[in-house]
């Protein structure tokens, strides 16, 4: 333990809260000791491995497996046969994936059998030996491909023969607006798809008892969701099936979907009788996929000549790959937050999902709101120029109104992006620079906006999103239970922290034990942002009650009110007499012996505060994440070549928990954000994909990223613990229109499509020589039947009712 | 076929049958435990799997046993010596450098090699030596400010 702090004056000072400590969990990593799932060996395991389609789009015929059977060394050989005929998928209303594929395969990489063996290459070379006859049916590559297409179909549900999901939604009378506009103008963007890359393959291990239990290690964001889905496939009682989330090296959004390979060890355990692994192939990651998907978008504002918004009307197609996962939501989430950064008056909203014949998309960091902000945020750039506006000022002029809500009835709570806008502005020098550094160089400006948690559960339910279980021993040991897994992030540090300074002891005095079904209550998992709020508002009421007990046995024995005592600095004692009071350990021995074993349960459910609409349920959130970025680039004339300078980003995530989490967080996407904006893409090549490996899918290294000049803005936002908001996703979004921006301000070229390569930025300078327009990016939007929008009133400038609280 | 493998690990002499085509990072996650080695590719590309051989930073992924016969290989485990923190796993605990922790080990490793030939690095020179060990995590920042920090203690 390390020294005890002396009991300040000022007990309302917090003592964890806002420091800049280790994460708890650092000292295994640095180490080597943390166990990821490909790290466990437990005696007898067995290996497997998925064989894998290598047609696009294609009927499955026949499957032979006996010449793998027969293979020394292979335990079992399983196909889709093996399987009750049950599909699954993340989302209720998207159940279209198999454990193993039974009549069709739809992208080169889905899988259809699997094989146990002794070790991985039995397995491997087992697979090779598994013949499968199939049929290719014409495989369907594009968005345009996808809405052309009337009978081929991928799958048998949707919107339409290869449209997954339509959505129109009109917020206010949006022609009314674009009549009161001085200027209206409309843009086409289109942003590729790419993968989330995480260092760690994903893996798992599954056991099964003799008793018919079924334990499952997954390197998984979502134990929750792979728990259901367990017990759904395999037809077991989920009381019978225990995930345990080992730490994860890396998700991004990448392993929050359910996975074959996860349903395919749990069944080859049962059948051999033997621990199975499967850890995912590198190629295979890009299989797995659930990235970011590419979209195609249109958008159409009408300002007035001081920049005022007046209306917005955004149409987005998504090429969803071949099945659901989140692409429900993700359709949702490209048209829902696009009123959460500035005032948008009146909105309308088309989208539209199609399937390809692709590794499905998903959610990556960000989850379906990169797109559109950088859409909207290079749009906004050309629409100050047409004004002859100062891009930084104009945006600054119309930030949403703190606890306000958003023609979409969205309910803003706390908003720091004004802040934010003047820190970057002043930090980066941007009034001397924007327009004014030497031919190539440029700044460029963006800000956005992001969700604090999900306000809905995937699946519809009356409970809560979160628990929190804390105990506390005799000799003042405290363990804090929570279902949410550590993904990077830093979520056992908050559950920690949050514990920690409400029972005024030290993170490191805590044993976080987290992200296994049997042990701990449910987290809906790491993502959406949702875990620092949700969770740690859940560790604090725990804590709460638990500190309630201890002050009410220290104030018996002191003979003094509870309401006179404070916890801090691992003592329990009075705060107008610091001397006078006792050791945690002490209280927590009163507190036992008062009123028995101490352990005490939180937890928390957003409040309901969206709209009466259908499709209100994807945006609302407790709160509303902000940030304002300023990019500095060199454009080499002679290559195209982007080299990002410095960057500069503003973020308001509530009361930063841990500065230094904080601050890794917004590192963190601003990294991502650049790999998307200069270099990674996740694209195909008649049906194949044409990069499945690390070396062909480019991403930054420390040579291409630059320094990030990281400015925290902390507002207190009522509905976070202490105050703290989202930080891990709202970084990325506004990097990646800066750079684009910052591309126009250095060498007068629009890059309106992403990844900005060389390529695009030459065609753009040749363009622009042969005195053309120097635009690079989609010249049309195809023709998509969106039906009649559900029209709602706009809710835009209302006061935000916090009496919605969280039931 | 199996061979006998006679590595120094972490200090220790070591005696292992493996088979031949194993690779350096297989045998020492599955043969011999260490598996605090991690792996992102097993094809080179991504430096999770750098330890050290002789002192420098090697792709274990690469790297088979039989090279390895009788010289010095040093793993993330192998760092602390005698329960005390190397500097570098210090700093990076201390500044929140290892978010997933997933490329620390093989990061570690590389900047130890880096600090034994140049004690005081310029950011620059860590970058470069860096350049080759992949990060999706922390956008590299709180990496070079605790290569930094650990070089900064160490030369006092
Ligand atoms: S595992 Fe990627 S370089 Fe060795
Ligand atoms: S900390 Fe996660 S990859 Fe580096």
């Amino acid at each position: 333990m390390g020294p005890v702090e002396t009991p300040p004056r000022r007990a309302e000072e917090l003592a964890v809260i806002g420091k800049r400590l280790p994460k708890v969990d650092a000292w295994g990593k640095v180490i080597g000791e943390t166990k990821y799932a490909d790290d466990l060996i437990l005696p007898r395991m067995a290996h497997a491995r998925l064989l894998r389609a290598r047609h696009p789009h294609a009927r499955i015929k026949a499957i032979d497996t006996s010449r793998a059977r027969a293979l020394p060394g292979v335990l079992a050989v399983i196909t889709g046969a093996d399987f009750p005929p049950v599909k699954f998928g993340i989302l209720p209303v998207s159940q279209d994936e198999e454990a193993l594929s039974t009549e069709k395969v739809r992208y080169v990489g889905d899988a259809v059998a699997a094989v146990a063996a002794v070790d991985e290459e039995t397995a491997e070379r087992a697979t090779e030996l598994i013949e499968v006859e199939y049929e290719p049916l014409p495989p369907i590559m594009s968005i345009e491909e996808a809405l052309a297409e009337g009978t081929v179909r991928i799958q048998e549900y949707g919107d339409g023969p290869n449209i997954h999901k339509l959505v129109s939604l009109e917020f206010g009378d949006v022609e009314e607006g674009f009549r009161e506009a001085d200027l209206i103008r409309e843009d086409l963007f289109y942003f590729e798809g790419s993968n989330h890359l995480p260092m760690e393959q994903h893996a798992a291990v599954a056991r099964w008892d003799p008793d018919g239990k079924l334990t499952l290690w997954s390197s998984t964001q979502t134990p929750h969701y792979v728990h259901r889905t367990l017990a759904k496939v395999l037809e077991l009682p989920m009381s019978h099936v225990r995930v345990i989330a080992t730490p994860v090296g890396g998700g991004f959004g990448g392993k929050s979907d359910p996975f074959s390979h996860e349903l395919v060890v749990a069944r080859l355990a049962q059948l051999t009788g033997r621990p199975v692994k499967c850890t995912l192939t590198r190629e295979e990651v890009f299989y797995a996929h659930r990235g970011r998907h590419p979209v195609l978008m249109w958008v159409k504002t009408g300002v007035t000549r001081d920049g005022t918004i007046q209306a917005m009307h955004f149409r987005s197609i998504l090429d969803g790959g071949a099945y659901g996962s989140y692409g429900v939501a993700s359709t949702f989430y490209t048209g829902a937050l696009q009123t959460v950064t500035y005032k948008v008056p009146r909105y309308k909203f088309e989208g539209c999902r199609v399937f390809t014949n692709k590794p499905p998309c998903g959610p990556k960091r960000g989850h379906g709101t990169p797109q559109p902000r950088y859409a909207i945020e290079v749009h906004l750039d050309k629409i100050a120029e047409a004004l002859g506006l100062d891009p930084a000022e104009m945006r600054r002029r119309q930030v949403v109104e703190p606890f306000s809500k958003t023609a979409n009835h969205l309910t803003i709570t706390t908003c720091g992006l004004e802040e934010c806008i003047d820190r970057v502005v002043e930090a980066s020098g941007w009034r001397e620079k924007h327009r004014r550094l030497p031919p190539g160089r440029g700044v460029g400006f963006a800000a956005s906006s992001y969700i604090t948690g999900a306000g809905l559960a995937i699946y519809w339910n009356e409970m809560p999103h979160t628990g929190v279980i804390v105990k506390i021993d005799r000799g003042g040991g405290v363990a804090a239970f929570c279902g949410s897994i550590d993904i990077g992030q830093g979520s056992d540090s908050v559950l920690a922290s949050v514990v920690a300074e409400v029972l005024g002891i030290l993170p490191e005095d805590i044993r976080v034990v987290t992200a296994d079904t049997d042990l701990t209550p449910v987290d809906l998992g790491s993502y959406s942002s949702r875990v620092t709020l949700m969770m740690g508002n859940a560790a604090k009421e725990a804590a709460e009650k638990l500190r309630g007990l201890l002050l009410d046995a220290a104030a018996k024995k002191l003979e003094v009110s509870p309401a006179g005592l404070v916890a801090r600095g691992r003592r329990v004692y009075l705060r107008d007499d610091p001397e006078r009071g006792m050791s945690f350990a002490e209280a927590a021995q009163l507190a036992e012996a008062a009123y028995g074993t101490l352990a005490a349960a939180g937890s928390y459910r957003p409040p309901r505060r969206g709209g009466k609409f259908k499709g209100a349920g994807v945006g609302p959130t407790p709160a509303y994440s902000y940030t304002a970025c300023v990019a500095e680039v060199a454009v080499d004339p002679e290559t195209g070549e982007v080299r990002p300078l410095e960057i500069w980003i503003a973020h308001d995530g509530g009361r930063a928990l841990n500065p230094l989490l904080v601050e890794g967080q917004v590192e963190g996407s601003v990294y991502m954000g650049l790999g998307e904006a200069l270099m990674e893409e996740q694209i195909f090549r008649k049906g194949l994909h044409k990069i499945p490996s690390m070396l062909e899918y480019k991403s930054p290294t420390t040579l291409e990223t630059p320094e990030i000049r990281t400015i925290l803005v902390e507002t207190n936002d009522p509905e976070g613990p202490f105050g703290a908001k989202e930080a891990g996703q709202v970084p990325l979004l506004p990097l990646i229109p800066a750079i684009a921006n910052a591309v126009y301000d250095a060498v007068g070229v629009r890059v309106d499509e992403i990844p900005i390569t060389p390529e695009k930025v030459l065609k753009g300078l040749d363009q622009k020589g042969k005195g053309q327009e120097p635009r690079v990016g989609p010249e049309r939007f195809p023709r998509v039947s969106f039906p009649e929008p559900i029209r709602v009133e706009s809710a835009f400038g209302q006061p935000a009712d916090l009496s919605l609280k969280r039931e | 076929m199996r061979e006998l493998l006679t590595p120094r690990v972490n200090g220790d002499d070591v005696q292992v049958l493996a088979p031949v085509h194993k690779t350096l990072l297989e045998v020492l996650r599955e043969e011999l435990g260490l598996t605090g080695t991690k792996h992102g590719c097993e094809l080179g590309e991504c430096g999770t799997c750098t330890v050290l051989l002789d002192g420098e930073p090697v792709l274990s992924c690469l790297l088979l046993p039989v090279e390895c016969q009788g010289r010095e290989i040093l793993t993330v485990e192998g760092m602390a010596q005698a329960g005390r923190l190397h500097p570098l796993q210090q700093s990076f605990a201390e500044l929140g450098a290892a978010q997933c922790g997933y490329c620390t080990p093989g990061i570690l490793l590389a900047a130890k090699a880096l600090l034994e030939h140049n004690p005081r690095p310029s950011r620059e020179a860590i970058r470069v030596a860096l350049a080759g060990n992949l990060c999706r995590c922390t956008g590299y920042t709180k990496i070079l400010d605790a290569v930094e920090l650990a070089a900064a203690r160490q030369g006092r």
